[in-house]
């Protein structure tokens, strides 16, 4: 079907490509071990994370949680903000994004020009500061509604009743699928749904492993694990470093034609893991993994260009996924 | 048998600052109880006083996540590499942490962010 009666009825859907080129070879006489891509970047605001942000907004207005004219405060400068701003100005709500000051020019450009409202927390706070600002701004507009992505069961639904059939249907023999772990809603959804109806399928687990910057911040004992987690539903989860996800990343565009973003980049990363283990057991396997968006909002980190050893330099310190 | 254990920061202060280090061990247990032994202390942070896996640790072996392999009875061999990191969403890390990339110019953050908490 190619004709929709508005943007949010075009949503999901997304095509599963093969790559014949990055699928492992497998020798004479042994089954297949094929890659399948689902391209979440052909969604409308261009990211997996509107499958999730219409199925939190429509379960808020069932459930009698939103109402028209209301305001959502998201605290996110990532996919989500983009694509809730996108809902909300199609369903009638305010958005108010509550973000650090120093994130990307383009995701603050992304976002004006979807309508949402910014709210900037001190850069010079840390850590701390913007978690205060989130909870002061909520404490001071207790009318303003929280989505709540990491512990909001729509989130995980829209994968469950969408991503995970749309996948089956169009790979009936699938073996694995793999996906990002940030919320975990694509995975915990997804794989749910898979396990109920392909016996044995894998579900995969690919997660961000930043540079260490990153995690100096954080206290081991303040740990953070998404309310949606549910690790029974996971079979192996991989922590993928920078620079084997920008490897990927650019195997994906220059071998196959597939421009993503470098969480793409680390899910193949473990998609391939998985592959090569299935050549070696000389088995057969159909491995699906999701391509979450496109690279067109990285291109300034400069990681898609020079050596690897320049692209992991770029994204040090930065949170590619 | 040498096996090299990559540290986060936030626990360097039990290995004199030493980004790895190296033990040795044929499972994840016997590993923890030979760092223990060489840093002292480093086992009450990962494994909790009922013996299990510190919820916000995680652990993984050759980038594949402990608790999918046996979690502490995980087998290792020589040459194995393990990477110690604290439990993070992505988003919720990103809302947080970016905001704490202090005075970070366009591409490159800053030289020295001081640990929270």
């Amino acid at each position: 079907m190619a004709r929709y009666e508005s943007l949010l009825d075009a949503l999901g859907g997304t095509p599963l490509v093969g790559l014949p080129r990055l699928s492992p070879s497998v020798p004479e006489g042994a089954p297949a071990v094929r890659l399948w891509a689902k391209l979440e970047d052909r969604n409308p605001t261009g990211s997996i994370k509107d499958r999730a942000a219409f199925y939190m907004v429509r379960e808020a207005e069932e459930s009698g949680h939103l109402h028209p004219g209301d305001t959502i405060l998201e605290p996110t400068s990532g996919n989500t903000g983009i694509a809730l701003a996108m809902v909300a100005k199609l369903r009638g709500y305010r958005l108010v994004c509550v973000m650090p000051e120093n994130v990307s020019a383009e995701r603050i450009q992304l976002l004006r020009m979807y309508g949402a409202e910014i709210l900037f927390s001190p850069a010079a706070g840390g850590s701390n500061q913007a978690v205060a600002t989130a909870k002061q701004v909520a404490a001071e507009h207790p009318d303003w509604k929280m989505l709540y992505q990491y512990g909001n069961p729509a989130n995980a639904r829209a994968h469950y009743e969408t991503t995970g059939p749309e996948l089956l249907q169009d790979l009936p023999t699938i073996t694995h699928f793999v996906a990002g772990l940030g919320t975990t809603g694509t995975l915990m959804g997804t794989g749910r749904f898979l396990k109920e109806k392909v016996d044995g399928i894998q579900i995969i687990a690919a997660e961000p492993r930043y540079g260490e910057l990153v995690y100096g911040l954080r206290n081991i004992d303040e740990g953070y694990v998404p309310e949606l987690y549910d690790a029974s539903v996971l079979d192996r989860r991989f922590s993928v470093g920078t620079r084997d996800a920008v490897l990927r990343t650019r195997q994906l565009v220059e071998v196959e034609g597939i421009f993503a973003g470098f969480s793409s980049g680390a899910i193949l990363h473990a998609a391939l893991a998985v592959a090569h283990d299935a050549v070696k057991a000389g088995r057969g396997a159909d491995v699906a993994f999701v391509i979450c968006d496109g690279g067109w909002k990285y291109l300034s980190t400069g990681a898609y260009g020079g050596t690897l050893n320049d692209a992991e330099e770029a994204l040090e310190g930065q949170l590619w996924a | 048998m040498a096996i090299e254990v990559r540290v986060p920061t936030i626990l360097r202060s039990y290995t004199g600052g030493a980004k790895t280090v190296e033990g040795a061990g044929d499972s994840l247990s016997a590993l923890i109880d030979d760092l223990d032994a060489k840093h002292n202390g480093l086992k009450g942070r990962l494994i909790t006083p009922e013996g299990g896996l510190h919820r916000f640790v995680n652990i993984y072996v050759n980038d594949e996540d402990v608790r999918f392999l046996g979690a502490l009875d995980a087998k290792l061999s020589d040459g194995d590499s393990i990477t110690i990191l604290p439990a993070v969403a992505g988003g919720a890390l990103g809302f947080a942490a970016a905001a704490a990339l202090l005075g970070r110019p366009s591409r490159r953050p800053a030289a020295a962010v001081p640990a929270q908490g």
